[in-house]
């Protein structure tokens, strides 16, 4: 396989491992490790943790997803990879 | 106009409708069947993918189950929602780039394998009939509410439905009805979520209403549902980790994820897009679809359970007295979701922490007879005590979907939105079960009868096959919805389990490794499944009686059968690791084939 493709999956992986931790922390670690602490911060009407749990960590999701279409938008062009 | 006419009018035309674009989509080849053609453009297919994934359960319970969990509901709610972020990044635009048909073909190509497919199918199997029997009782519950038709009847009438366009129409003709479905259903939704929102808070939008001040100058709204809650003695909505400990809810949120983004009927939504950047996006707008459903979930869940406290204890919280209920309350006695037992004999209703009912919890009815206020007659009173300082002992009980189905009632809305909620909860079964029976009959007629067992058969009998195997499925379904077995209630954990821990790691490892083998892949698949459902039934008894308590203090590190998919996730995972390291590489081509999957540009016969 030539370098190019393997730069560009190294690239690819690099960027999913940033936005799954991105992931992590808006459900797992806001959402439920750290519910109690950022329950004391209130938040629009809503208690902190309670909110990621509820509503916080879905919009990140969506959110999440759209960033790294976009990335390997430009990825797939700088690479020349596109089909 | 009746209600009832209303609701047939409704129900009739939407059925119509999906009717109608079967016909106008019928599928002519076995990749229209299949696959449509590979022609579904991404929004559509995020649309379809939506419409498939929220199922009766999402649309029926989901709010009645976060309006009685309240925080620890996030675990569904994130749970649910969370797998698309891994669907997008770790699996759709490679299984597009693969571009075959069905999920077991992958496995089989990828682990050079007629095993692996063979054991990829059953998974695939058992996964889907478990959810697709749910779909169908959830058809036959609406019907026989709405259309005050018998349960089989319902369930039939469903049936032939599903039958006219999945069989009919194959992938293709699912996907455009989905889209219709999937319009009707979120529409359904949000109409009472957004009259209850501007009822209770002034603010018209669902997700804004949630953190808005109550119109009736009670503070915010989470935090006047708090109070009232824990003055009739129940914990609080907001506080974490009252029902289930903190390991537990991190173990089913992870489970839940894991197992959405391993779901076959899910999965193959994105074997039907044009390119594999398509499969990214389609993922993304999937994911819209479903987070206009599942952020609204939890403001019908809070409201609905607040409207319902209201609506029982009335404005003086003292209780309202039986002959004074609105119509809704006897409507739903009737069809035994709801009972009153007037503990304290003061011919009122209230409603607070505690069972009114023994035993489960549950009522049970004495025959359709009536006492003498009107009320259905009950034969299991508890024994009626206050509990937690509430003022009084709840005498009510409610089933949990009530608070979809009847909210429209409770809030006083008119009736097109009550047909419409019919109309909504029809869609959201019609659109999972198709999708499940899809599966199931690719993976009969293409992974078992033309793979494996009869190779020569031609495109035109396997498009045959693939009919009559769907129209087989949908009898066996519909089998299932009639005659329930006793563990459908608890399926949900089983079908999430045996996807995380089966399906996700070997299609991770698949594509992310190329050193993984078939060894390794076997191993880990079987360890998974077998961890997973033994640990299942151990505790659920599914099958057989259960073995142990299902309690926490005889859980493995505190993880209910609801979460034990992520550990039996990880320990596919670790088996699939080490045998592989003993055993022999995959071949040359294997590599090469991974190689190209990781490539959006990469052609089938490329060589290197």
């Amino acid at each position: 396989m030539s370098t190019n493709a393997d730069q560009y999956w190294a690239d690819n992986i690099r960027l999913i491992l940033k936005l799954l931790l991105v992931w992590f922390l808006v459900s797992f670690v806001f959402g439920i490790i750290l519910v109690e602490p950022l329950n004391s911060i209130e938040f629009a009407g809503f208690k902190l943790g309670f909110w990621f749990a509820q509503q916080g960590s879905i919009i990140s999701f969506v959110l999440l997803i759209f960033y790294y279409i976009k990335k390997m938008g430009e990825l797939d062009a700088k690479y020349d990879v596109d089909d | 106009m009746s209600l009832q006419i209303l609701i047939y009018l409704v129900v009739g035309s939407t059925f119509a409708l999906y009717i109608g674009i079967a016909i106008w989509a019928k599928a002519k080849t076995t990749g229209d069947f299949y696959i449509a053609g590979k022609g579904v453009h991404p929004v559509v297919n995020g649309m379809a993918t939506a419409a498939d994934w929220m199922s009766a359960a999402s649309f029926i319970s989901l709010a009645g189950l976060i309006s009685y969990l309240g925080y620890e509901a996030g675990m569904y709610l994130m749970g649910w929602t969370g797998g698309y972020v891994l669907l997008a990044m770790l699996l759709a635009p490679y299984l597009r780039k693969f571009g075959k048909f069905t999920v077991p073909e992958f496995i089989s190509d990828r682990y050079y394998s007629r095993a692996a497919r063979v054991i990829a199918v059953m998974c695939l199997i058992f996964i889907s009939f478990t959810y697709v029997a749910g779909q169908m009782r959830g058809v036959g519950i609406v019907f026989s509410r709405f259309l005050e038709l018998p349960i089989d009847k319902g369930l039939y009438l469903g049936m032939g439905i599903v039958f006219i366009y999945s069989v009919l129409g194959g992938m293709k003709g699912i996907t455009y009805t989905q889209v219709a479905q999937y319009v009707v259903l979120m529409f359904a939704y949000s109409v009472p979520a957004i009259f209850m929102a501007i009822q209770f808070t002034g603010n018209p939008v669902p997700q804004l209403a949630f953190g808005s001040q109550m119109s009736d100058g009670t503070g915010f709204l989470l935090d006047a549902l708090d109070k009232t809650l824990i003055d009739l003695g129940f914990s609080s909505y907001t506080e974490p980790f009252n029902d289930k400990s903190m390991v537990d809810v991190l173990a089913i949120t992870l489970a839940l994820m894991v197992g959405t983004a391993g779901l076959p009927h899910v999965l193959v939504r994105f074997f039907t897009v044009p390119k594999v950047s398509d499969a990214r996006k389609s993922a993304g707008w999937a994911l819209i679809f479903i987070a206009l459903l599942y952020t609204t979930a939890p403001v019908v869940g809070s409201l609905s359970r607040l409207n319902i406290i209201n609506s029982i204890n009335g404005p003086e919280k003292t209780g309202t007295l039986y002959t004074e209920m609105p119509s809704w309350f006897q409507t739903w006695e009737k069809s035994g979701l709801l009972a009153w037992f007037d503990h304290n004999g003061d011919g009122k209703l209230q409603y607070a922490a505690g069972n009114a009912f023994g035993g489960n919890g549950k009522p049970t009815f004495e025959g359709r007879a009536l006492g003498t206020l009107g009320e259905r007659v009950t034969t299991n009173p508890s024994n009626g005590e206050v509990v937690n300082g509430a003022p009084f002992a709840n005498e009510i009980y409610i089933d949990r979907d009530i608070m979809v189905l009847a909210n429209p009632e409770i809030a006083q809305l008119p009736n097109w939105v009550i047909a419409l909620i019919a109309a909504g909860g029809v869609a959201a079964a019609l659109s999972t079960a198709a999708g499940l029976l899809l599966v199931i009959s690719a993976s009969i007629s293409h992974d078992l009868l033309k793979s494996t067992f009869m190779p020569k058969i031609s495109e035109k009998s396997e498009l045959r096959a693939s009919r009559i195997t769907s129209a087989f499925a949908i009898l066996v379904a519909g089998y299932l919805g009639l005659h329930p077995p006793a563990f459908v209630a608890q399926v949900v954990a089983f079908a999430f389990g045996l996807a995380a821990s089966s399906l996700f790691p070997v299609l991770i490892m698949g594509i992310f490794s190329k050193r993984m083998n078939k060894y390794g892949a076997i191993c880990g698949m079987l360890a998974g499944l077998i961890f997973t459902m033994g640990y299942i039934i151990y505790f659920k008894g599914i099958f057989i009686e259960p073995i142990a308590a299902n309690t926490a203090e005889n859980w493995l590190f505190g993880i209910s059968p609801e979460g034990i998919g992520t550990i039996g996730m990880c320990l596919n995972f670790l088996v699939a690791f080490i045998v592989s390291s003993f055993t022999p590489p995959p071949p040359q081509s294997v590599v090469d084939m991974v190689e190209r999957i990781r490539l959006p540009n990469a052609a089938a016969a490329h060589d290197h």
